[in-house]
């Protein structure tokens, strides 16, 4: 009887133990994130992790732009709102340098996190001053989503290698049938550096472009930006759908699902969606190819990639990182697999990801993807040489400014409400203006 | 004749009103259709959504299992009254001040805080957002209702002022006479002439805190996020949810329309007449 009196006092004892010091460790962890896709099934899994280690994670969800000046807000004065933040590659370079992240360099060490499985391209995209800063959920580049059904129908013979953007138009042209509710294209046109920017940008590269020479000076006004953009409107005002200039990605993701674009260029991020027959009319004739060129096929498909950081304010690291391993893991990435479906698996950032025969299996284009996102390489993205990286944008503070300006002037030119020569000249002055302020220009 | 034009201008006059509030109420009623639609149907051309087939609640039993509405919903209620009960408690004083003891400066005065309405909030976000870091309010419910109070004072003082300078002040001056005091002079002559005034006041600002965006959704993270941060939630760039979206939005707006509607005659009196007619 003493016997079982004390061994449940041991017992109760050693419980209360293990509480207490459960109930010590314990954190909570607060996640700035974006409303999407692969962020929803984050959230959906998460209490996995949480039962696992007795932490809580709070998620504030925005939308993007707002998440974008939440965030920035918050880490630029060291608020220290949030522990974990979803942050995207033009961010991640120019936060880690100023030293606003937390290095994450031991992630190294791990062997079973097995750092070397993520694409050296996205490791790199991360990464300032040889530090790695966040890592990667998914990355993307661009490629062209077209209608088999269509191009058979009319005729257009489907490319094997990387075409023209004069070719492009040809087949925009003979695939255009507005009178049946199809249009040649679906491009963005919604100003922004993250929306209609996305797309011109990587056309502008392809057209001999670029946006700064040596020396820092703005090139906008310059020839190939004309012939880009003048390339640009009038693609989408002949071969686009009615009021193209306020469509952005969502808009254009929603026509083309719908069966009302031939053509579109843009987020290989899309692809498991438009595939997708539970949420895609097309999901059964849409095919993809790469995104076209012109003089150049440097800076053709852009590359992007939404990510985990730690803020250096959050006073959480150690459970953070802990957190961060395990939402990019392997086993992370199987889990969704298992429980959401293969093609819903998080593409373009693991080897092991884009080698698995499910994955392969249930995403018949993942090899395309892989390959487009390897293809890409945004320390070398134009013709001329640039003082800068990025493809769709350039790494420095002030691209988000002059990208949003200039994007607003290009949808002008879209719209009608101002020539290109005219968009294009407004948008050299910004820069020239906003370049000089910033030092860059002597 | 001239009361059959009359007439005829009367209906005519009807039917321009009834058409601008029906487009002014549109945009809410779609916002509910949308709502009771799925995804897929959402993003269907406005008369497929209208006549496709299905009608359903998903959205909203997705919005709710996806996000703590009750918790959004009781920040913004302790938000909203809490600016409104403390704005009330500096305005009542000040407006009384200006309407009843004015000084030579009580016009500019008015206008100079008037004119800080026009300063576009981003402009002070930065020293604002610095001040809550080192006094540890940020993403805390107190914090908020400060600001909001201090961002709707002006409105507050302001429509206060305007209708304590319709009563007269003689009134007052006879309560004087008869020996009340100070604070018996607010409290029992000038709150109950000033009520209708007062409650268009109050319900007014509990809109606009309701309402408000920019800051609430600057200056909180999980724990004081009221119902604008839980619409801002679902708001995508990637991917379409226009039907949770809208779920959302209905959730968070129907509170303030519900309150906005049993309130309206005392709203609109309060916002059209004086004190005293």
């Amino acid at each position: 009887m003493t016997h079982t009196k004390n061994s449940v006092t041991y017992s109760l004892g050693l419980l209360a133990g293990v509480t207490m010091a459960f109930s010590a460790s314990a954190e909570e962890l607060t996640i700035a994130t974006v409303n999407n896709a692969d962020m929803i099934t984050m959230q959906e899994l998460a209490p996995k992790w949480e039962e696992a280690t007795g932490n809580t994670i709070n998620w504030v969800v925005l939308e993007e732009n707002v998440l974008r000046q939440r965030t920035t807000t918050d880490i630029a004065t060291g608020g220290g709102s949030f522990d974990i933040m979803f942050i995207g590659a033009y961010e991640t370079p120019i936060w880690g340098a100023k030293g606003w992240l937390t290095a994450l360099d031991d992630f190294a060490d791990d062997a079973d996190y097995d750092f070397e499985d993520i694409f050296g391209l996205v490791r790199n995209g991360l990464s300032a001053n040889g530090s790695v800063y966040a890592v990667p959920l998914y990355s993307e580049t661009s490629f062209t989503y077209y209608r088999t059904d269509i191009f058979e129908k009319a005729g257009i013979e489907v490319p094997t290698e990387q075409i023209t953007y004069e070719q492009f138009a040809e087949m925009a042209a003979a695939a255009h049938d507005p009178d049946n509710g199809i249009y040649g294209t679906c491009q963005r046109g919604k100003a922004g550096w993250g929306e209609n920017m996305a797309f011109v940008g990587p056309l502008a590269n392809a057209f001999g472009a670029r946006w700064f020479d040596m020396d820092w000076n703005p090139q906008l006004d310059s020839e190939e930006w004309n012939a880009a953009v003048t390339y640009y409107v009038d693609l989408v005002n002949k071969y686009g759908p009615p009021g193209a200039s306020a469509n952005g990605h969502n808009e254009n993701r929603a026509l083309f699902k719908d069966g009302k674009c031939a053509t579109w260029v843009d987020a290989t991020s899309a692809a498991g969606d438009v595939r997708n027959p539970e949420t895609s009319k097309v999901a059964d004739v849409t095919d993809f190819f790469k995104a076209p060129k012109q003089v150049t096929d440097k800076g053709t498909g852009w590359f992007w990639s939404w990510a985990l950081a730690i803020p250096a304010s959050s006073k959480k690291t150690d459970v953070a990182k802990d957190f961060l391993k395990w939402a990019t893991s392997k086993e992370y990435f199987e889990m969704v697999g298992e429980t959401k479906g293969w093609v819903a698996v998080p593409s373009g950032t693991r080897q092991s990801v884009h080698e698995d025969p499910r994955y392969l299996e249930a995403a018949p284009f993942a090899e395309t993807i892989k390959n487009a996102i390897l293809s890409v390489d945004p320390s070398d993205p134009t013709l001329e040489p640039v003082p800068y990286t990025g493809v769709q944008f350039v790494a420095i503070e002030e691209f988000q400014g002059i990208g949003n300006y200039v994007g607003q002037q290009i949808a002008a030119a879209l719209a009608g409400q101002a020539t290109v020569e005219e968009a294009l000249a407004n948008s050299q002055r910004f820069a020239v203006r906003e370049m000089t302020k910033a030092g860059y220009i002597k | 004749m001239a009361r059959a034009v009359s007439k005829n201008r009367k209906t005519l006059n009807t039917v321009i009103a009834g058409t601008l509030g029906f487009l002014m109420f549109f945009p809410i009623v779609w916002i509910v259709v949308v709502s009771l639609k799925t995804e897929e149907d959402a993003i269907r051309a406005p008369l497929e959504i209208l006549f496709s087939s299905g009608w359903t609640l998903e959205s909203f039993g997705a919005v709710q299992a996806r996000s703590d509405y009750f918790k959004h919903f009781s920040n913004s209620v302790i938000i909203s009254l809490g600016s409104t009960f403390l704005g009330l408690l500096i305005a009542i004083p000040a407006a009384w001040a200006m309407a009843f003891v004015p000084a030579k400066r009580t016009k500019d005065v008015l206008m100079w805080m008037l004119s800080t309405k026009m300063l576009p909030p981003v402009g002070v976000l930065i020293p604002i957002y610095l001040i809550f870091r080192d006094t540890g309010l940020l993403d805390s419910r107190l914090g908020l209702t400060f600001v909001l109070m201090m961002i709707n004072l002006p409105i507050i003082i302001w429509m206060l002022y305007t209708y304590f300078r319709e009563i007269p002040g003689e009134i007052l001056e006879a309560a004087r006479m008869d020996g009340a005091s100070l604070r018996d002079e607010v409290i029992y002559v000038l709150t109950p002439m000033a009520i209708p005034g007062m409650a268009s006041t109050i319900l007014l600002n509990i809109i606009l805190s309701w309402n408000e965006a920019f800051w609430t959704l600057n200056l909180t993270a999980a724990k004081a996020a009221p119902l604008t941060a839980f619409i801002a939630s679902f708001s995508s760039p990637e991917g379409l949810f226009y039907a949770k979206l809208s779920a959302a939005s209905v959730m968070a707006i129907a509170p303030i329309l519900i309150m906005g509607w049993f309130s309206q005659k005392q709203l609109v009196r309060g916002l059209t007449f004086g004190a005293v007619k």
